[in-house]
């Protein structure tokens, strides 16, 4: 009986499901010596491709993920914990079922190092293991070192990016509760391009909503390296004149130099240094720091040069590379739908050339983008680019894509529907 | 016994060209099946993988879907005479082939 009790306690507070959870994860010890394809990162562009190598080859191909986390939180919709209306759980999703469903092999680690010439990668706590095909989609790092004292301030919590969703994400939110009524949030935006191009528009927008109802004394300072708003312009600046006018302030041509937690003060190439109670500093970004050691960050030593067709590294023979480190092609945004259409592109691709077939010619792919400007109502921006043979490019078509018309609660409902139906499109 | 020999030779070089004719067709229409299902796969990011949309999605389900009912949809929202909030800016950079072959896939689907 009491044993029983136990056992019940156990599984009340999911201590039996944590141990099933481990279990998923394969040990060291058991990690082959070489598999099929590797993915490495299990973002929206690394577990769509895990997945969709394993489908679109009847899972014939064997396929083994690299991934840090125990499971995945979305970045986008995570401006609504910020702004009050969800919670990072309601943005998670273990990584469970794509071993129990799609026959994936979980190794929940980093890879270290990549050798291109043995296609071989190693893992910081596992052995080496071989490849016929790698992808890459290891997203952004922040380039902290490019603003003057911002390392140690995120070092020590006290100025977040909080754009990778996690504990940043919940820190952020804190930090605006604590402030006072009266005070100032200011939200600075790297010049493009960056992760997320209407993220800081939208996490503005979150803000503002929360101030509106909690603090309406308080200010969101938007400081854009860019000349306007990159993404979604007239439909931000038409809501916030409607919505926030006197909450929210936009300055462009703001380039951050550094940042002062003693004065609690940022300070810029030509303006004038502005001080906040709440700064959230968003630095220039590059592709995650995997790519760049291995010499696949051929623009600048930042972004992936990419054969736009197969998504294969202009730099390195069978490594395919997804989502926001690419270096993207024109009109293409570094957005969560466009990583996991990549992904299809490249699976595809890398199915092709295991199993004999031909790659396909003319591929397409397709990006959606919703931004919510308060807890109910949306904007929304889509595309398509069709694959140009000639230009050996993706051009988006002329006539299509396009804008929401205005904010709206119809799209706020199929963007909570979107967000749903892509997480579960890559990872359940 | 000459002649046979090269009857043999014969049969068995006809008998090869053919098998790979037959695979070189195999391969071919197996690469087509795969470019479909590519395709296809752009529109599972809103209306689900495979076609299936997660349990309540007010973003429909299009697996299983008559392919006459999905083309004519997808031309109405091309046109404008079905209003979108969204599919009318898609379709619009869609290929008719694109657009039947997206019909053709999801229609030999189960709901």
């Amino acid at each position: 009986m009491k044993r029983r009790q136990l056992l019940q306690a156990g599984l009340a507070i999911g201590g039996a499901q944590a141990l099933a959870m481990q279990s998923l994860w394969a040990a060291a010890a058991s990690l082959p010596a070489k598999t099929q394809v590797i993915v490495i990162g299990g973002g929206y562009g690394g577990a769509t491709a895990a997945k969709y190598i394993r489908m679109l080859s009847d899972y014939k191909i064997s396929v083994l993920l690299v991934e840090p986390n125990n499971s995945f939180i979305s970045c986008p919709m995570s401006n609504l914990v910020i702004g009050g209306s969800k919670t990072l759980a309601d943005l998670s999703t273990p990584y469970d079922t794509l071993m129990t469903r799609h026959g994936i092999t979980l190794v929940r680690d980093r890879v270290i190092d990549i050798d291109v010439q043995k296609k071989s990668l190693r893992l910081l706590n596992g052995p080496n293991i071989g490849y016929d095909k790698l992808v890459v989609s290891p997203g952004v790092d922040m380039m902290f070192d490019t603003i003057e004292g911002l390392r140690e301030a995120n070092v020590e919590g006290q100025i977040l990016q909080a754009w990778k969703a996690g504990p940043e994400t919940l820190a952020l939110r804190k930090q605006l509760e604590a402030m006072p009524d009266g005070g100032v949030y200011a939200l600075t935006v790297p010049e493009a391009p960056y992760r997320c191009p209407p993220g800081p528009y939208e996490r503005a927008s979150q803000v503002a909503h929360y101030f509106k109802q909690a603090k309406p004394k308080s200010k969101v300072l938007i400081l854009d390296a860019n000349p306007d708003i990159t993404s979604k312009a007239g439909l931000f600046k038409k809501f916030w004149n409607d919505n926030y006018k006197g909450i929210i302030e936009y300055r462009p041509n703001h380039k951050v130099t550094s940042v002062d937690t003693e004065n609690s003060s940022i300070h810029f190439d030509i303006q004038d240094s502005v001080k906040a109670d709440v700064m959230n500093v968003l630095p220039a970004m590059r592709a995650g720091a995997i790519a760049v050691q291995t010499g696949l960050a051929t623009a600048n030593n930042r972004w992936c040069g990419i054969n736009y067709k197969t998504f294969e590294s202009i730099a390195a023979k069978d490594i395919h590379i997804l989502g926001d480190a690419i270096l993207a092609a024109p009109a293409m945004p570094k957005s969560a739908h466009m990583a996991n259409s990549h992904a299809k592109v490249a699976a595809s691709a890398i199915v092709a050339q295991l199993s004999g077939l031909n790659i396909n010619d003319t591929p397409f792919l397709t990006n959606t983008c919703y931004s919510y400007v308060n807890d109910k109502l949306v904007v929304h921006v889509a595309s398509v680019h069709q694959y140009n043979a000639e230009e050996k490019t993706y051009k988006t078509v002329a006539g299509s894509g396009g804008l929401s018309s205005e904010a709206n609660s119809l799209e706020a409902t199929y963007a909570w529907n979107w967000a749903q139906n892509i997480w579960a499109d890559s990872l359940l | 016994m000459h002649s046979r020999f090269h009857t043999v030779t014969l049969a068995g070089l006809l008998y090869g060209l053919l098998s790979f004719a037959a695979f070189a067709q195999d391969k071919t229409s197996e690469s087509k099946a795969l470019h479909a299902r590519t395709d296809a796969a752009m529109c599972a990011n809103c209306h689900g993988s495979e076609g299936r949309a997660v349990k309540d999605s007010a973003v429909p389900s299009i697996a299983g879907l008559p392919r006459d009912y999905m083309v004519q949809q997808m031309h109405a929202f091309k046109d404008g005479s079905r209003p979108a909030t969204i599919m009318h800016q898609i379709t619009k950079g869609l290929t008719e082939a694109q657009i039947t072959s997206i019909a053709d896939y999801f229609a030999a689907l189960s709901r």
